[in-house]
């Protein structure tokens, strides 16, 4: 296993290390708006497990995935605040 | 504060609260009578389509007339209404369904409803997330989608602004002289409108109404996705079958961003659950047409119940049986779309007002005619 992995934030380069979650990589890049509510308004991580819908993000090309329970890849592109 | 009324509704959904606004603007003196929430029965279940169809002559007249009623009053109309006029595209798989297009195009267009043909290219163009290598397809520029629980809701508000009662009641029996309520009070009416949709046979037990189960679904927000409500004019072969189940493409897009994605029909389903085996024919359906679907996040399912009637017209006019009880219900899969021409013919019928559209086709006596002509 690599020590780190090299994945794309909102088109910007990213090294985080195995086994974390896209969640945690989207604050580690410094984001804070994972995607926004039906009125514009930003929403971010609540429960952490999977239930609250509200850290969603698009990953490669794939909206409203649950960023907390998925684990970053090498080559991933993550895409916030849609 | 007197309880006694020119007109009771009973049922506030979009029809019952089309009918109180409508009988409010004549003059008269109403009460609509909701024992759940305003909107919150088959209204809420339904998909917000305004369209105009054409399984019979009469069933055009009503909701082609109702189509540029909603078309008239569209800047009233709140924004969480969500009234976008989005047209509808009835989808051609193959050459024998471009000639019911053609049928079809000749038919509207003869009556003035805006449409045109499109080919295999065109289709491909306006929605590129259908399948390839359709036929094409029949889009009805006019057609519109609409968000149904806020437009009762809004239709019930200016009711109420027009002086009509709302009251939150069960109402358990009509007397020539009003309605019974479950707690044992009455309010006296000069006449009494059913506006329950499919539940209508619990308070006029021979009405000729089943219910139709339908299940819907909605995805998560993929703004963009599809433009047009779509509709596979296979629908009308599943939609005319009156005794098997069915599921056809039916999508729409909500001002969200949503995907609406129907329909299925059953007959003879009280259980209001979600049938699985119905939910997948539907969603396996939507995918044949629409592959790209397969790939979107459905968040919530639901089901509710149509009210149809042997015929597919609704019940529209006065009880052959009862005195003082008059009928607004039976619209089946069209009652968010002819909820305001009914209310208009109802009130006609009721005042003495010379009808825009003839009333007779669909009068709650028409099927007793046929019994006596049998």
């Amino acid at each position: 296993m690599p020590d780190a992995l090299a994945i794309s934030l909102n088109g910007k380069s990213l090294s985080v290390r195995p086994e974390t979650t896209v969640a945690a990589a989207v604050y580690i890049g410094g984001e804070s708006s994972f995607h926004r509510s039906v009125s514009g308004e930003p929403r971010g991580p609540l429960c952490g497990m999977g239930i609250c819908f509200e850290c969603r993000v698009t990953v490669d090309g794939v909206r409203h995935v649950k960023s907390c329970q998925m684990l970053c890849k090498q080559g991933m592109q993550i895409t916030t605040d849609v | 504060m007197s309880q006694n009324f020119d007109v009771v509704v009973v049922g506030a959904g979009i029809v019952g609260a089309a009918c109180a606004l409508e009988c409010a603007q004549a003059g008269l003196k109403v009460a609509m009578i909701e024992q759940g929430i305003v909107g919150g029965g088959a209204t809420a279940a339904g998909m917000g389509h305004i369209v105009a169809m054409d399984d019979s002559d009469a069933q055009f007249a009503l909701t082609r007339y109702s189509q540029l009623l909603w078309l008239g009053i569209k800047k009233e109309l709140p924004k969480d209404v969500e009234f976008e006029t989005t047209g509808t595209i009835w989808v051609a798989a193959d050459e024998e369904e471009m000639g019911e297009v053609r049928r079809k195009h000749s038919y509207y267009s003869s009556r003035r409803a805006p449409c045109e043909i499109l080919d295999s290219n065109s289709l491909e163009e306006a929605e590129p997330n259908l399948r390839k290598g359709l036929a094409g397809g029949f889009l009805v520029s006019e057609d519109a989608v609409l968000y149904p629980p806020t437009a009762a809701r809004w239709l019930s508000a200016q009711a109420q602004s027009c002086g009509a009662a709302l009251m939150q009641r069960q109402v358990t029996a009509t007397t020539p002289a009003g309605v019974d309520f479950s707690d044992g009070g009455t309010v006296s009416a000069g006449l009494t409108i059913i506006a329950t949709g499919a539940w209508a046979p619990e308070l006029a037990s021979d009405l000729e109404v089943k219910k139709r189960k339908g299940h819907l679904a909605i995805t998560d927000r993929y703004p963009g996705f599809i433009h047009h409500q779509l509709v596979e004019l296979g629908y009308l072969k599943s939609a005319h079958s009156i005794t098997s189940d069915s599921a056809a493409f039916n999508v729409q897009p909500r001002a969200t961003g949503q995907i609406l994605i129907g329909s299925s029909r059953q007959y003879g389903a009280e259980d209001n659950g979600i049938d699985h085996r119905m939910m997948r024919s539907m969603l396996a359906r939507a995918c044949e047409y629409m592959p790209g679907l397969a790939a979107t996040a459905v968040v919530r399912c639901w089901t509710g119940f149509r009210a149809a009637t042997p015929d597919k017209l609704p019940l529209i006019g006065p009880s052959t049986k009862k005195r003082n009880l008059w009928f607004a219900t039976g619209h089946e899969g069209l009652g968010i779309t002819t909820s305001l021409g009914t209310a208009k013919l109802l009130v006609d019928q009721i005042v003495g007002r010379t009808p825009a559209i003839p009333f007779e086709p669909y009068l709650p006596s028409r099927h007793l005619r046929e019994h006596v002509y049998a």
